[in-house]
């Protein structure tokens, strides 16, 4: 109801009644401070609040404060029909809602027991755009790092070249952004006509650009300085912390869900998993973490490839083809708790849901989001690094608010 | 490499406090067992060498509602080396719900620990930092309890919208 008087009235004391500091001034030594950093802040992706124990110029503990974009999707989940989440998936992680939206789908399919029917053509058309959706997101992880740190120039190309991944998206599900696009059971529509020949053309327009973003950034002595050595993150703490993606794969294991799980039809395909090697430094630092991201692009691009060979070879368009022709009318699991991951450009993207075989509606349906569990391993790694160090390991992990808070 | 009634052995053979169970519906295939026993068998699932689960990927809290009168948390558990999944179910009362943190264990528990105190009010036992992590610090309730009603004002907001 809308209303003249004023509902909200700031008070000095707001933030730290809501959001009170776990450090306390008493318990400090002289010559330490603490810091507020964010929770607007640009290094910040997002609405993020760090609370920083610095002496000097070098941190000693840091405190993340996290909820600030909370819309309480797990609450939702549990008043909505199945189909009816799946926006709701896409606001996880909104700079790549096709590898959410990819694992949700796969999730309840499975618990339906209809993965097996469900037409190769979709599963391709699936993959493609959730490829084309993971170079997007690392675009966007690379460009907004390198502007962290001072080089402007990548960013804006990067943006460029992303356009041209969202409007092909856009063409597809009719958003750039947030795409409702791969439903339960099939697609929202078919690949429109002349969308495999675009997406060809895309394909050949980007190669030589990553080149460029290459030689730009990633071998880019100054990039190199900046970050090697940088932030390193051992692969046994990154294993304890259930860190995952591409920050696990920095550290030099060679996991990647796509290969371990062999889900959809990723077993078809012939890509490599990158892993940190320490080219420059030593295995699991920042220039680590940001290369792997970039050898993925290249992979990603190779899957792209293969995927576009197939959909206009073996599972070519034809008249008939009716890709909401297997969306369940009903979507009632039998009652069961059922855990299903996936990998997204960010790592390990799961979902949990328990249903009571009554309803339509979830009983409950939790997502285990990445940037969550890799935002927890911050405090473990920024300890004892340089306040601006601790800008460059916040942007190569990658966080995405929306994915952290749910 | 064991097959899952080898799990539920070695975890039957860790549990003193009662019976654990299988729960084959789930996916992957779950244990339940008594919260009492549930930092000795994550323990030993941990640190045994046939085992060895090296990443808990998962923690959820879960409510079953008032008529139930309990709620359960659930732990997936990957072990990375042998490729096992294994999900444990511990269920507690309403009344006075209280499990024990796994944070020493596996690191990663913390948040979703944090999460779950945040959103259904269990109390995990021995957690180094039990703070609200996605609602306001000063906030009523838990939200994700089946008989929750949120307050009306907050900081004099209206909160119905």
């Amino acid at each position: 109801m809308p209303t003249d008087q004023i509902q909200y009235k700031n008070h000095p004391g707001s933030l730290l009644q809501s959001e009170p500091n776990k450090l306390r001034v008493e318990d400090l030594r002289s010559e330490e401070m603490i810091i507020n950093l964010g929770p607007q802040h640009p290094s910040t992706h997002g609405v993020i609040r760090l609370e920083v124990l610095m002496d000097g110029e070098i941190v000693r503990e840091v405190v993340p404060h996290i909820g600030y974009l909370h819309r309480c999707f797990e609450k939702h989940a549990e008043n909505l029909p199945f189909n009816q989440i799946i926006p709701f998936v896409d606001r996880l992680d909104y700079v790549a809602a096709m590898n959410c939206e990819h694992v949700y789908a796969m999730g309840v399919e499975r618990m339906l027991g209809i993965t097996d029917q469900i037409p190769k053509r979709v599963e391709y058309a699936r993959v493609l755009m959730a490829e084309l959706n993971r170079i997007a997101s690392h675009f966007i992880a690379i460009g907004t790092y390198g502007m962290d740190i001072g080089a402007f120039t990548p960013f804006f190309w990067i943006m460029r070249d992303r356009e041209h991944i969202l409007r092909l998206l856009e063409w597809a599900s009719g958003a750039r952004l947030l795409y409702n696009y791969m439903w339960i059971g099939g697609l929202f529509y078919d690949l429109p006509v002349g969308f495999e020949e675009k997406c060809a053309e895309f394909i050949r327009y980007i190669k030589p650009k990553l080149k460029e973003l290459e030689s730009i950034l990633i071998d880019n002595k100054i990039f190199i300085n900046r970050t090697a050595n940088v932030g390193v993150l051992p692969l046994d703490l990154a294993i304890n912390c259930g860190v995952t993606g591409p920050m696990l794969r920095a550290s030099g294991l060679r996991f990647d869900l796509r290969k371990v799980d062999a889900y959809s039809i990723y077993p078809e395909l012939d890509f490599n998993i990158p892993i940190g090697e320490g080219r420059v430094g030593s295995v699991g630092d920042c220039w680590d973490r940001t290369w792997v991201r970039m050898q993925e692009i290249h992979e990603s691009v190779k899957m792209v490839e293969q995927c576009l060979q197939k959909l206009t070879g073996d599972h070519k368009r034809t008249r008939d083809f009716d890709p909401q022709a297997l969306v369940p009318k009903k979507i009632r699991p039998k009652a069961q708790d059922f855990y299903i991951r996936g990998e997204t450009p960010k790592g390990e993207l799961g979902f949990f849901f328990r249903t009571d075989g009554r309803n339509d509606i979830p009983f409950r349906c939790k997502g285990r989001s990445c940037s969550f569990v890799n935002l927890s391993v911050l405090p473990e790694i920024a300890k004892g690094v340089l306040i601006a160090d601790l800008i460059a390991i916040i942007g190569t992990i990658d966080v995405v608010m929306g994915e952290v808070d749910r | 490499m064991l097959t899952f009634d080898d799990l539920l052995v070695f975890v039957q053979k860790h549990c003193s406090h009662g019976e654990a169970v299988a729960d084959v519906n789930a996916t992957p295939k779950a244990v339940k067992l008594p919260a009492a026993d549930l930092l000795n068998v994550c323990h030993a699932l941990h640190q045994d060498p046939s085992t060895y689960f090296d990443s808990l990927s998962c923690v959820t809290g879960i409510d079953n509602g008032p008529e139930a009168g309990t709620m359960e948390v659930a732990y997936n558990l990957y072990s990375i080396p042998f490729g096992y999944h294994l999900m444990l179910k511990v269920a507690v009362p309403r009344e006075k719900p209280e499990v024990d943190s796994v944070t020493g264990i596996w690191k990663a528990a913390n948040w979703h620990e944090r999460e779950v105190f945040d959103m259904f009010g269990i109390v995990v036992k021995g957690h180094p930092d039990l703070r609200r992590i996605l609602m306001p610090a000063d906030w009523e309730g838990h939200p994700l309890r089946k008989d929750y009603k949120q307050q009306e004002y907050y900081r004099n907001i209206k909160v119905e919208y």
